[in-house]
């Protein structure tokens, strides 16, 4: 149905080996793709897959120890091993790149209106000042307000997805065949993610170039490309019109990936079930700047009186965008910060208890974090980081009592008890917050927090941990506050639904009903973005 | 190796996986440059340490006939200033030298005199410095032709002598272990309070932090070398005080290094699961805090025994470090410095294992950072 | 702007306070004295020296006095150089110290940061080995040896360049102590510059440049030039005071009139007011170098704010 679209950039048994000190690594094992004029097209795949790194061996921007085989020619000419002078020609003006990082892929010493007119007075030549009035036709595009103001900004005077547009205008600026988007969106909150996509469809339309989404959200590609390829480790495991792959998958790895959207619903707990954490006006408030002898405090209010119930049994997520005091609010609860409100914990006032008299609850309430890299001590073995909480709430076990706990443990989150003598580093991503749950229920706690548990992890991964979690729920009896920002996995395991904006719940309710209706209008904005890119 | 970053389970057989420390010694095992470090390390420490056992002088032993001589590989007296002392030896025993040969440290001469020779006269022989235990070998001719030997007093200065006569190479090695064991120590002092003192302020924070790093602050602003001075001669120029001293004053950065790297810690999330799970102040730092920040204490520390050891030898240069005939390398570059026209050999050897060693402890410095920090570099 | 520059300025007093009483109580608890010679002066003469230089007094009493005359630029008569002021003998020296300081600290900065560069562009090349090692060198081996070697090498084997001594200021005094002064710090900047830059050159804004098809030239020297200068400019205060303070041993080995001699000098022989004129000068020093340093930071930077 494209054969009429020309083919612009071929592909053909592209490879990319890294050498590292621990030997080489096939990042990409010779692909053949196709981009054509003015579609887009979906590089799909998790991490690892090579997808991104197809791109910069492309662009010739891999890294010094990356090595590239194989073809790629834009309309006839050989990329692959082209001297960086003619290199130079194609990139930035024919073949243009968005990069995931908006705060770090801008120079931070450079004004922005310096860094879009570069390439153009590189690839275009002419004056400054004509650089400068392109520069401000093109922020008016991308839809920067006061273009004249913002044009003398530096990128840490703008926000991030002020920062994306900037991008965005850089890439327009010579007009090029392709875009290729690298994980674009994926550093944004979801409004802004909507946004941005929007105006680069709407921008596609105008100029008519073609754009590769590099990316592993399905619900992007569902709604944004045309054609779908699908990566998993450097190699290409199926392509084909969006449609075509979202209904008729060929592959059982596309399958998989399309049937790793999270799914299913919680029923609420019996309207009996007793509150077991409470927190009433929850307030928390962190100083900002004011040293010893620069007088001066100013504060910045995190959370901003917030009454929050969890019953026994129930899930409650908490969603919100980055600073809306979300994950503040379940330290606050949990009493790990400096906060105002009254909390109770079942039947017991919490509200007063310093640290030490804290101590024998905590095995009551446990707290599991988002980045599985940060979240276990790089030199503790497993079994010591599982462990260590039981030292401390059952220091009669013996040293082989503990073991068979850890041993438990292990088993329950799905991993090889020989596991425990191993070290955190050499477990993949999904794995180790495997392991961060187990030392969490190890001490079989009643309450579990659970901070962005599923968002450094792979869709397929993320899919494995929310089965994890409902398994353990059901077989402890394990009530859960579930905060998050990502929409489709709250929905999937929640509920009740509190949703955050400004330290502040916009609107709470069970889940579904929210879902079905929102009646804030910044919780339908949440949901028409996360679910209609 | 590739399998330690696979996504597959676990091998039922491989039931203890490899720690980053262990990783890091395979990584630090790889870098030649770092072990060829190690290795040169290790023989200049062992040359310092045990060579003193097998060098027939003692680094005070005064030769006073040896001042100042330029080394060589030769015994000394050679052998034409050993004949030249034979024939000496031979007109005061008013007897001719027919033949002298020297095989290392004995000698065989053959004197001859017209009438037979009295046997004392050997004693002429051991009298003179250079030969001892002179024993008529054979008498020919009724006794007119004597056949003697004996042994030879002779020294080997392959490093030289100083102005005072002192065999360079003990001194040398004397230097090393007094260089290498000030540089080491000191680097401890300095590890000790520095941690302790950066962990505290980094996991205290606040106030006691601000306060803490303000008088940290100060100590900086104060000149450097007018404290390590005014503490030498506060204390005076004991071995001990010296290393003390250069400690008290290195700890700054390393207090700076700790606490950096506590606030670092702090903020990161297996911390704060430690606190959920209700662990203390006093297990966290012991638990999570210290063994984290291991890493770049150790690669800290290469870095502060070079500094050290140049430290020491400053003070030495100045006149302040340990006193004679104690000596460390610093005090003989010094020394060699003030004599380089007459006696360059006196600068070159001591500077070749000044230098060897600082080249050694940047090259392991350097390959430790690599291997903790395994990161494109 | 000019109100960090006050406020900078007038939190540097309290540390100059701070800095002078630890030095003066520090020196005065150390055993000995100015006057306690070798061969022992008699009790009279001594007691007169005491009283003429006010030694005699309680030790809070002097200390007070020497404050309130510090304060005014009274810094006191130096004990060893006895017909001199403290104030009289940095006068003279400093001019010395401050040129040879300051030709030096520009030899390092140039010649390091260009090595340093050259290095990372060609890192783990054979160009990039031979640099680091010769910066190696240049922080291990200290510069007295390195100053009688150059006079050993160029003025008296080749008799190129005086052995020492101001002579007429020309170039041809400056540039062994010179070399010999920046040696090891250029050795810093080169090690800083190319550790720096190497992490520039991994920033994702280098691969935004070099994906907009930047010439190279551009890439390294606009965008990853001046990103990995911004610690070189930190190092370049603690450098440049330490630099343009003298050097004991520098001005000792070629003879050069500046006040680093002083210092050492001043501490062996408990010459209290010298050291501590030296103290305060070294410690105004820092203070000022570091206030520019900021200031030009924060042009280097625009994420750095001084209001």
């Amino acid at each position: 149905m494209t054969d009429n679209k020309q083919t612009i950039l071929a592909v053909r048994d592209l490879k990319v080996d890294f050498t590292t000190p621990d030997g080489t690594v096939n990042a990409v094992k010779g692909i053949d793709l196709d981009i054509r004029t003015g579609e887009t097209l979906a590089v799909v795949g998790e991490s690892g897959s090579g997808k991104s790194q197809t791109m910069m061996a492309i662009m010739g921007l891999l890294a010094k120890n990356g090595g590239v085989r194989g073809s790629a020619t834009y309309r006839g000419q050989e990329l692959v091993g082209l001297a960086p002078d003619q290199l130079n020609k194609v990139r930035g003006a024919k073949v243009t790149m968005i990069f995931q990082e908006p705060m770090t892929s801008l120079d931070p010493l450079y004004k922005i209106g310096r860094q879009i007119a570069e390439p153009i007075l590189y690839h275009r030549g002419g004056s400054r000042a004509e650089a400068r009035a392109r520069v401000l036709e093109l922020l008016e595009l991308v839809g920067i307000p006061e273009p004249e103001r913002r044009i003398d900004s530096y990128p840490h005077e703008l926000s991030g997805g002020q920062r994306q547009r900037v991008m965005i205008a850089m890439a327009l600026a010579n007009e090029p065949d392709i875009l290729i988007a690298d994980e674009p969106t994926t550093a944004l909150d979801v409004t802004i993610q909507a946004q941005i996509l929007a105006l680069l469809r709407s921008l596609q339309r105008r100029f008519g170039m073609a754009i590769v989404l590099i990316t592993h959200d399905l619900g992007i590609v569902r709604h944004f490309a045309e054609r779908v390829v699908v990566m998993r480790r450097g190699e290409l495991v199926e392509q084909g019109a969006t449609q075509e792959i979202f209904e008729r998958p060929q592959s059982d790895y596309t399958k998989m990936l399309l049937a790793a959207e999270p799914h299913g619903r919680k029923a609420p707990p019996p309207e009996t079930a007793p509150v077991i954490l409470e927190g009433r006006n929850v307030v928390v408030d962190f100083q900002i700047g004011g040293g010893l002898f620069s007088g001066g405090k100013r504060y910045f209010r995190g959370v901003d009186g917030v009454t929050l119930r969890l019953h026994e049994g129930q899930t409650i997520g908490v969603v919100g965008e980055s600073g809306s005091g979300k994950s503040t609010l379940g330290r606050a609860l949990l009493r790990l910060i400096h906060s105002e409100g009254i909390y109770r914990f079942g039947s017991t006032d919490i509200s007063r208890l310093d640290r030490k008299q804290m101590r024998p609850l905590r095995k009551e309430m446990q707290l599991v974090f988002q980045d599985p890299y940060g979240s276990l001590s790089p030199r503790q073995t497993v079994g010591e980081v599982i462990t260590e909480g039981l030292m401390v709430h059952e220091p009669g076990l013996s040293r082989a009592d503990r073991d068979r706990r850890a041993m438990a443990a292990l088993e329950e989150v799905g991993l090889d008890p020989a596991a425990r003598n191993r070290y955190p580093h050499e477990f993949s991503g999904g794995q180790r917050q495997r392991i961060a749950i187990a030392r969490a229920i190890i001490l079989k706690p009643r309450v579990v927090i659970l901070d962005e548990p599923t968002s450094a992890l792979d869709r397929s991964v993320q899919g494995q941990v929310i089965d994890l979690l409902r398994t353990l729920q059901q077989s402890h009896k394990l009530s859960y506050i579930f905060i998050s920002h990502d929409l489709s996995v709250v929905r999937a395991i929640s509920d009740y639904l509190v949703v955050m904006k400004d330290g502040k719940i916009v609107e709470q309710g069970d889940t579904q009903d929210i879902f079905d209706a929102p009646q804030d209008a910044y919780t339908k904005a949440l949901i028409g973005a996360a679910f209609s890119i | 190796m590739t399998d330690l970053s696979s996504t597959s389970l676990p091998d039922e057989n491989m039931t203890t996986g490899r720690s980053l420390f262990q990783l890091a010694f395979i990584r630090f095992r790889r870098n030649t440059a770092a072990m060829a470090g190690c290795v040169m390390m290790l023989l200049i420490a062992l040359f310092s340490y045990i060579g003193p056992l097998f060098s027939p002088h003692a680094y005070d032993q005064v030769f006073s006939s040896y001042v100042t001589i330029p080394p060589s590989l030769e015994a000394r007296p050679d052998e034409s200033a050993l004949r030249g002392a034979i024939e000496g030896v031979a007109g005061r025993a008013k007897v001719k030298l027919d033949s002298f040969e020297v095989s290392g440290r004995s000698f065989t001469a053959t004197i001859s005199a017209d009438a037979p020779i009295d046997p004392r006269a050997t004693r002429y022989f051991d009298r003179a410095n250079e030969f001892r235990d002179t024993k008529v070998v054979t008498a020919e001719n009724e006794g007119r032709i004597l056949k003697v030997a004996g042994q030879l007093n002779r020294e080997y200065f392959p490093f030289g002598t100083d102005p005072n006569g002192r065999d360079l190479l003990a001194r040398v090695m004397l230097g090393g272990q007094i260089s290498i064991a000030v540089g080491v120590l000191a680097s401890l002092v300095s590890l000790g309070i520095g941690v302790v003192y950066g962990a505290t302020s980094g996991y205290l924070g606040g106030r006691v932090d601000n306060i803490m790093m303000r008088l940290v602050e100060i100590l900086y602003s104060l000149p450097f070398v007018f404290l390590v001075v005014v503490l030498v001669v506060f204390f005076g120029r004991s071995f001990i005080l010296i290393f003390l001293v250069i400690g008290a004053v290195e700890w700054l950065d390393m207090a700076r290094i700790v606490r950096g790297q506590t606030l670092a810690l702090k903020r990161r999330e297996f911390v704060g699961a430690a606190q959920a799970l209700g662990l203390s102040d006093w297990q966290i730092i012991r638990r999570h805090i210290i063994p984290n920040t291991i890493g770049p204490v150790i690669v800290f520390v290469t870095v502060v025994v070079p500094k050290v050891i140049l430290l020491e030898s400053f003070l030495s240069f100045l006149g302040l470090g340990v006193q004679a005939p104690l000596t460390s390398w610093g005090a003989l570059i010094s020394e060699g410095a003030n004599n380089i026209q007459s006696a360059p050999w006196l600068l070159i050897f001591p500077s070749i294992f000044f230098v060897a060693t600082l080249f050694s402890l940047n090259f392991i410095g350097d390959g430790l950072r690599d291997a903790l920090d395994p990161r494109d570099r | 702007m000019i109100a960090f520059v006050l406020r900078r300025l007038g939190s540097a007093v309290p540390t100059l306070f701070i800095v002078v009483t630890i030095s003066f109580f520090l020196m005065r608890f150390a055993p000995g004295g100015p006057f306690n010679l070798e061969r022992p002066l008699p009790p009279a003469t001594m007691e007169n020296l005491m009283r003429t230089y006010q030694l005699d007094q309680p030790l809070w009493r002097q200390y007070i006095t020497y404050l309130s005359n510090a304060v005014t630029g009274d810094f006191g008569p130096s004990y060893i150089y006895k017909d001199n002021t403290v104030a009289e003998l940095i006068g003279k020296g400093l001019p010395y110290s401050i040129e040879l300081g300051f030709y030096a600290l520009l030899l390092a900065l140039v010649g390091g940061v260009t090595m340093g560069t050259i290095a990372a562009l060609r890192q783990n090349s054979v160009l990039d080995f031979s640099i680091m090692s010769l910066a190696t060198v240049g922080t291990t081996i200290p510069n007295f040896v390195v100053g009688p070697v150059l006079t050993l090498i160029f003025a008296i084997m080749l008799s190129l360049l005086p052995a020492g001594g101001w002579g007429d200021g020309s170039l041809s005094f400056l540039i062994l102590p010179m070399i010999a002064l920046a040696l090891p710090q250029l050795a810093v900047f080169a090690r800083l510059t190319r550790g720096s830059m190497i992490e520039a050159l991994h920033a994702d804004h280098i691969r935004t440049a070099r994906a907009y098809g930047l010439p190279a030239r551009v890439v390294v020297v606009t965008h990853a030039m001046r990103g990995a200068m911004l610690p070189v400019v930190s190092y370049l205060a603690p450098c440049a005071a330490a630099l343009m303070t003298g050097s004991a041993v520098v001005e000792t080995i070629f003879t050069i009139p500046g006040v680093g001699r002083y210092f050492v000098l001043g501490a062996l022989n408990r010459d209290y007011t010298l050291v501590m004129g030296t103290v305060v000068l070294i410690a105004i020093f820092v203070i000022v170098f570091n206030l520019v340093v900021d200031i030009l930071y924060g042009l280097l930077d625009p994420r750095v704010r001084h209001d």
